[in-house]
């Protein structure tokens, strides 16, 4: 590259960079000021995060919404990792002409767009009971093509040998998936983690439909509520906000690497 | 031989076990509401008292003047987001992919961030940036470019760019990283041995990046217009669906007519037979003429 065409990659990546970074800035210089000071255009981080955090939990039940998040979050991502990475095992290490053709039905469901198994799943959850509750949350996502696809993926490259030296030693088929797939695949449940995790974290529709009450609601739900006032404290929303990304700030500051992986996951 | 034969039944079987929780709950929690949806979307009437309708419901919708409207906003936002964010985002990761290039951690981790937000969170972060006391305004009235605070959010022009631009801001560093990975897989001396030759960086990016991400470029391409098509938390949170309808998606009118006002479950039904259908004729499109040799 030529030094004027170095400047201008360096300039085009700086503004990007900049116009990237800065919404998430301005979150938390907000979280720190007074409504006033916000909308005076005060950018600099101030002295009120007491303030609005004591505004925010005398107003909003912030704790439970928060670990509501957590619990459906984890729960939901622990049973997923388990139940797709048997599958996904399962359709490669055992594949057969039947096991293949199921696994293209399988595939077939992820063309389907949430919204057209929103009502019928509605209708069935409130038919059973199982409205505002972690099973609720949890069953819709806990089963996904991409995830037993990305651990066939994985599977592939699993070598046959040692599946064949644990047989002659005596294991059996779940104790080689437990003791020897789990432990080596550690890279791709990192992987799986953080984007099942995130996933979790935000999802926003299907909470809405079935969180009816007061006490099941999650962070996102919480944060979409906060703005429906008629004045909006701009300190107390952009903390709900800021305590709404940390989370998932910091599954992606620790695992940036495996929730790149993650989302390109099944591709490769 | 006995033996062996019932081993081999015994892994099969034990494979059956692997893959039978994960596959009944596709089948529940996917296949199983897509039909219920499809026999919901052939009756009407309100609540829990339904009849049958045949096809009232799909001929409904396209003289319901919202659902229209709605449609029209999700081929806007697919019409002009994606392929700004597509082209960002391939240039992004092409200049991230210079071996000579310092920074690359830093830039592509900021590039990146905006993903850690989740929808609810950035669509509120950029309602309040746009808003009539909002930052973006002030700013404008520093600069004597405004004297009062514009309304963005009111007007349906100026509403429909807040939301493409927060789309771009939210999703252009997701799919760089497809991008990114894809590259890594391009031997890097295919575009020293073009230098070489005398290539340009537009003509290299043209002739050896463009068509060997061929796949991933269409396998986001896919991605995003599936997401667009079913767009939900931008629109009730950054714009609420205003003014007026202006913003709103398919995806968005589908809760309000189930769950926001009296519950009209055959008609959503329908209208979300319409996305699954716009899903599946637009991703056979793309994947036909991606497909295509040239």
């Amino acid at each position: 590259m030529t030094k004027g065409k170095k400047i201008a990659a360096y300039t085009f990546l700086t503004i990007v960079s900049f116009i990237s970074v800065f919404p998430l800035y301005w979150m938390i210089s907000a979280a720190t000021n007074k409504s006033v000071d916000v909308t005076r255009g005060r950018l600099i981080p101030g002295a009120e995060l007491i303030n609005n955090f004591k505004n925010l939990l005398a107003q909003y039940d912030v704790g439970t919404a928060m670990l509501n998040s957590f619990k459906y979050a984890l729960i939901l991502t622990i049973l997923s990792l388990l139940i797709c990475s048997l599958a996904g095992y399962g359709f490669e290490i055992y594949h057969d002409k039947i096991k293949d053709g199921v696994m293209s039905v399988i595939l077939l469901a992820m063309m389907v767009p949430f919204a057209a198994t929103m009502i019928p799943l509605y209708q069935l959850f409130s038919k059973v009971g199982l409205l505002n509750c972690t099973a609720g949350f949890i069953l819709p996502t806990l089963s996904t093509p991409f995830l037993i696809m990305m651990f066939r993926q994985s599977a592939r490259s699993f070598p046959h040998d040692i599946i064949e030296a644990a047989r002659m030693d005596g294991l059996n088929e779940f104790q080689i998936f437990f003791k020897m797939f789990l432990p080596t695949m550690r890279s791709t449940y990192a992987a799986a983690m953080t984007i099942t995790f995130m996933n979790a974290w935000n999802n926003y529709l299907w909470p809405k439909v079935i969180m009816t009450s007061k006490t099941s609601i999650t962070m996102p739900m919480l944060v979409a509520n906060l703005k429906e006032g008629y004045v909006t404290d701009y300190g107390m929303l952009m903390l709900a906000v800021f305590l709404c990304t940390i989370p998932t700030a910091i599954v992606f500051f620790l695992l940036q690497k495996s929730f790149a992986d993650g989302i390109t996951g099944a591709v490769k | 031989m006995n033996k062996k034969m019932s081993l081999s039944r015994k892994q099969n079987l034990a494979g059956w076990a692997f893959l039978t929780p994960a596959t009944l709950l596709i089948a529940i929690m996917s296949f199983y509401p897509m039909i219920q949806a499809l026999i919901l979307s052939f009756q009407k009437g309100k609540g829990n008292q339904l009849t049958w309708a045949g096809l009232y419901n799909y001929t409904r919708m396209f003289k319901d003047a919202v659902f229209m409207q709605s449609l029209k906003n999700c081929f806007l936002y697919l019409i002009i987001q994606v392929p700004i964010m597509l082209v960002l985002a391939l240039i992004l990761a092409s200049l991230l992919n210079n071996k000579n290039l310092r920074f690359k951690g830093l830039f592509r981790t900021a590039i990146f961030l905006p993903c850690a937000t989740s929808l609810v969170s950035y669509a509120t972060i950029f309602r309040s940036l746009f808003a009539v006391d909002g930052l973006i305004n002030v700013i404008l009235i520093k600069l004597g470019i405004l004297d009062v605070g514009y309304n963005f959010l009111s007007h349906a022009t100026s509403a429909r760019i807040v939301l493409i631009i927060a789309l771009v801001w939210r999703w252009t560093g997701y799919n760089m990283v497809f991008y990114l990975s894809g590259l890594q897989n391009i031997e890097y001396s295919v575009y020293e041995a073009a230098k070489i030759d005398g290539a340009t960086p537009f003509q290299s990016f043209w002739k050896i990046t463009v068509p060997l991400l061929k796949p991933t470029i269409l396998l986001t391409a896919i991605m995003s217009t599936n997401g667009t098509l079913q767009l939900f938390d931008e629109s009730v949170n950054l714009t609420g669906g205003g003014p007026a309808n202006a913003t709103i998606t398919m995806s968005h009118y589908i809760y309000n007519m189930s769950f926001k006002y009296v519950p009209n479950f055959g008609y959503a039904a329908a209208m979300s037979y319409l996305i699954l259908i716009l899903v599946a004729v637009l991703a056979f499109v793309q994947m036909k003429v991606g497909d295509k040799r040239d």
